[in-house]
């Protein structure tokens, strides 16, 4: 008989359910497949009803999170062969409420990247949609934001964050790296506008350096660093314009 | 039913919907406009897009070049009007995409860098390293942002146009979060709906590409366009079709049969590995064919070199190829060659629509890949679709803007009545669950193996005509699915026997214009007839829904500056 490898994953059907299972799959094993091709296999073959986000299947579009054997790791770019012949658990986004199996509320980050303001602001409101010409922008000065460009919005720093666990409210760690992205951008003059809300209570003050986010980031944005750095240059504003006299 | 209602509603949320959405709320922000799409806006299909956005910026290019690179691309099937307007538009575009936030890779003096690009005569591909679409999109997204009248249906599925009399009224959606579908009643709709590559099995599209915005339009009595020309993209990842950027062969990577030979030699000596993609994918599966190529588990493949690039030059301008390699392949480019072969990736045909996006039917657009103007013709050239989906989404929110000014909106009666009519051909054709005895899964892969070796890069009559018998006992099977549940909370079965349905009717199209179409061009290649015959085929086809299948008609090609020539590289 052909290898197979045991899948467990946890399902919730809230027109049927009144709590959380956990239902086994035994699929063939391949070395190559990664989970989502294995999550693909048991819809297709085995179990209809089986749900779960996906979409690019190569870990650009970030819709395909979810904890693996506790971790929360993209579906579509970790393999079966890094457990074989373990066993594997597949459990929804921890932190998330869940809507369905695999599926997790993600509302509460989609409001939270809007409050950011994620887009270039400028004083003079025209520039904004000047197409007359581009910004000059040196690649060194791209430097400075272009890490954080690199963002997928898959939320796994959230489901690895604890402070986020006790306090949805916290900003929390990919939104606080988008709003680091564009304060950083030479072409952008909107650092006072974010202020507020970064520096807010719920802002980067919140967070206690834990790092998990960073460690479990796919696209090593490293959104602990931002955190701190955006710590540090809230700090220093404030001295100054404390300095000014003007706060 | 709930009737949520708008001025203005885009179906999609990739590159063309994003754009078209904010221009409509620039241009007039009190209109209600909203964005529904399937997946939330950033995990749309362009967010894929690697290589880059083609557009004329610097001093030794034109407009006059980039159209005729375009046309000849085409194989002289584009309409040359609507190119010229392509490239126009396309500088101020990118620079538009510039200012809000997109982070290009700059030149030396900062301003946006340059590449070369198969079939381009001048370095014009823009590109951030090798995630263009994906910095495009959320560059667009998040500046989406920035408008709070712009309202979004995020995990919402489309599933017919409400059309009455030849207007379009509005959409039939469902909410997949809650499984209630509502009337989204809106004056104008614009499809941004992307491509049709899931019918095929060896593809890199996303599993979101399911032809739904061309079948919807079929449905609703509106013809779509040159459906027999689909792009092979000569580079896909072994194993998954995952692409590996056309910009790895313009930063000098080397294609190599199991010889060591450079085998573009013998097909393209001109332009070599930058060659257009039609021709370069067809070189690869004569190599294959002629059993120069090597052997693996997933059948044959061909070498693509990057190694003489250096580490530096790689992680520098084609970061995402060493990850999508490592993660996806095992194989690191740095210090291996990458296996590949040709992958179906790109729809050159779609939903009939003009320069403004404007469709046969009344208020309804198309942008996009969903859309066919046509710039691409026979053939794309690589990076002239994601500056398509800026030039024309845009120009479509535009259009849309002026119709409404004046539009009526459909009356609430009619679109319950014509809602009610498509809810009952839902519950009958798709909910009846446990009665029939056909998977949608089996189907499905049914239908992915035919569309690869029946309507895949090479194509005869005969293999086309076995194709479309297949498809049609494909159709006659679905007429048995049945579903294993009935829920409602995201009921992706139901969705997927949804896009089931839309790519077997969109299937169909493909194959029997392709059967008609005897002659090779761009992208369609027929064995049996292998050159171009302008006397009897320089035209577009047309395909209507009819109760007997697909009606196909033509339509002539828009000629202004550029004679149709032999197209050699
Ligand atoms: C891997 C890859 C790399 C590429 N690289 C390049 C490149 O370098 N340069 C280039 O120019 N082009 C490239 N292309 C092509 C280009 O990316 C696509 O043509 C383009 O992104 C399509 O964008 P779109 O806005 O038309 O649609 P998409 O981005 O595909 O978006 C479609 C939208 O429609 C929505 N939708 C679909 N059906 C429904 C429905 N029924 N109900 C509700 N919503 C629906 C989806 O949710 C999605 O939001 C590449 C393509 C691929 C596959
Ligand atoms: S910061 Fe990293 S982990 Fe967090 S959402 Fe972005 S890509 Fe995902
Ligand atoms: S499916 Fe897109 S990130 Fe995994």
């Amino acid at each position: 008989m052909a290898e197979e490898i045991k899948i467990t994953v946890t399902r919730y059907n809230p027109d049927t359910d009144k709590e959380l299972r956990q239902q086994t799959y035994s699929i063939p094993y391949h070395n190559d497949w990664g989970i989502l091709d294995a999550l693909n296999y048991i819809k297709a073959e085995l179990d209809g009803s089986l749900t779960y986000r996906w979409s690019c299947r190569m870990a650009v579009c970030g819709s395909c999170g979810m904890m693996v054997n506790g971790t929360p790791r993209l579906a579509c770019s970790t393999y079966l062969n890094e457990f074989y012949p373990g066993e594997i658990t597949l459990e929804p986004l921890a932190n998330f409420p869940i809507i369905r199996d695999l599926v997790v509320e993600l509302t509460d980050f989609m409001e939270k990247l809007k409050e950011v303001k994620p887009w270039i602001i400028r004083k003079n409101k025209s520039d904004e949609d000047d197409t007359s010409s581009e910004y000059i922008q040196t690649t060194k000065q791209m430097d400075n934001y272009y890490q954080q460009t690199l963002c997928i919005n898959c939320t796994l720093c959230y489901a690895a964050c604890p402070v986020y666990g006790l306090h949805p409210d916290f900003v929390g760690p990919a939104v606080i790296a988008l709003g680091y992205r564009y304060n950083n951008d030479s072409r952008d003059q909107g650092k006072d506008e974010r202020r507020k809300f970064l520096a807010s209570e719920d802002g980067v003050w919140k967070c206690t350096v834990v790092g998990d986010c960073t460690e479990v980031c796919p696209k090593h944005v490293d959104p602990s660093a931002s955190i701190q750095r955006t710590k540090v240059d809230n700090a220093t504003n404030w001295f100054f314009s404390f300095l000014k006299g003007n706060k | 039913m709930d009737i949520l209602t708008h001025d203005i509603l885009i179906v999609g949320g990739g590159g063309a919907g994003l754009r078209a959405g904010i221009e409509i709320s620039r241009v007039n922000p009190s209109l209600k406009t909203a964005v529904i799409s399937k997946v939330y806006p950033m995990r749309s299909h362009t967010v894929a897009a690697e290589g880059g956005s083609a557009a004329v910026l610097k001093a030794d290019d034109s407009h006059d070049l980039h159209a005729y690179d375009t046309i000849k691309g085409s194989d002289f099937l584009a309409d040359q009007d609507a190119v010229e307007v392509f490239v126009r538009d396309a500088t101020n575009e990118v620079r538009q995409i510039e200012r809000w936030g997109c982070p290009w890779n700059r030149e030396e003096d900062g301003t946006i860098a340059a590449r070369w690009f198969g079939g381009m005569s001048r370095k014009r591909t823009l590109h951030a390293a090798d995630k263009t679409g994906f910095h495009l999109l959320h560059a667009l997204f998040q500046t989406s942002l920035k408008y709070d009248t712009l309202k979004r249906y995020d995990e919402w599925h489309v599933s017919a146009l409400l059309v009455d009399n030849g207007k379009v009224g509005g959409v039939l959606a469902l909410n997949t979060r809650t499984g209630v579908f509502s009337i989204i009643a809106a004056k104008a709709v614009i499809l941004c709906t992307g491509g049709v590559g899931r019918m095929y099995a060896f593809t890199s599209n996303a599993g979101i590409l399911t032809a739904d915005g061309a079948a919807m339009t079929y449905r609703a009595g509106a013809p779509i366009k040159d459906m027999e020309f689909i792009q092979f993209h000569p580079s896909g990842l072994m194993r998954t079709g995952i692409l590996i950027t056309e910009a790895s062969r313009g930063e000098g990577g080397y294609l190599f049969n199991k010889d060591g030979k450079r085998f573009m030699e013998n097909y393209a000596p001109s332009k070599m590995e930058l060659a257009p993609r039609d021709i370069v994918s067809r070189s690869i599966i004569e190599e294959i064919l002629a059993g120069r190529g090597f052997q693996g588990t997933y059948g044959s493949y061909i070498h693509l070199d990057l190694r003489h690039l250096g580490e530096a030059k790689i992680m520098d301008k084609l970061p995402m190829v060493r990850e999508l390699c490592l993660d996806f392949a095992g194989v690191d480019p740095v210090h291996e060659p990458i296996p590949i072969r040709p992958t179906m990736h790109y729809t050159m045909g779609g939903i009939h629509c003009d320069k403004d996006g404007k469709t046969p039917i009344t208020g309804l657009y198309a942008a996009g890949e969903a859309g066919c103007v046509s710039i691409h013709g026979a053939n794309r050239l690589g990076s002239n679709s994601l500056t398509e989906l800026l030039v024309f989404g845009a120009r479509a929110g535009r259009a849309a803007v002026e119709y409404v000014s004046t539009a009526k909106p459909a009356s609430n009666d009619r679109l319950q009545s014509l809602a009610k009519e498509r809810m009952d051909f839902i519950q009958k054709r798709y909910m009846k669950a446990g009665n029939g005895k056909e998977k949608i899964g089996a189907i499905l892969t049914d239908l992915r193996k035919t569309m690869d070796e029946k309507v895949g890069i090479y194509r005869t009559e005969e293999g086309l005509k076995d194709g479309i018998q297949l498809i049609q006992r494909l159709k006659e099977r679905f007429n048995k699915i049945s579903l294993t549940q009935q829920s409602r909370v995201f009921n992706t079965e139901l969705i997927q026997a949804m896009e089931l349905d839309n790519m077997l009717e969109i299937a169909h199209v493909i194959a029997l214009c392709a059967q008609v179409r005897k002659e090779s061009r761009g992208g369609h290649a027929r064995k049996d007839y292998p050159t171009r015959n302008d006397e009897q085929f320089l035209h577009h086809s047309l395909t209507y829904m009819s109760k007997d299948g697909p009606r196909r008609e033509t339509l002539p090609v828009t000629i202004t500056k550029w004679q149709p020539e032999e197209r050699k590289y």
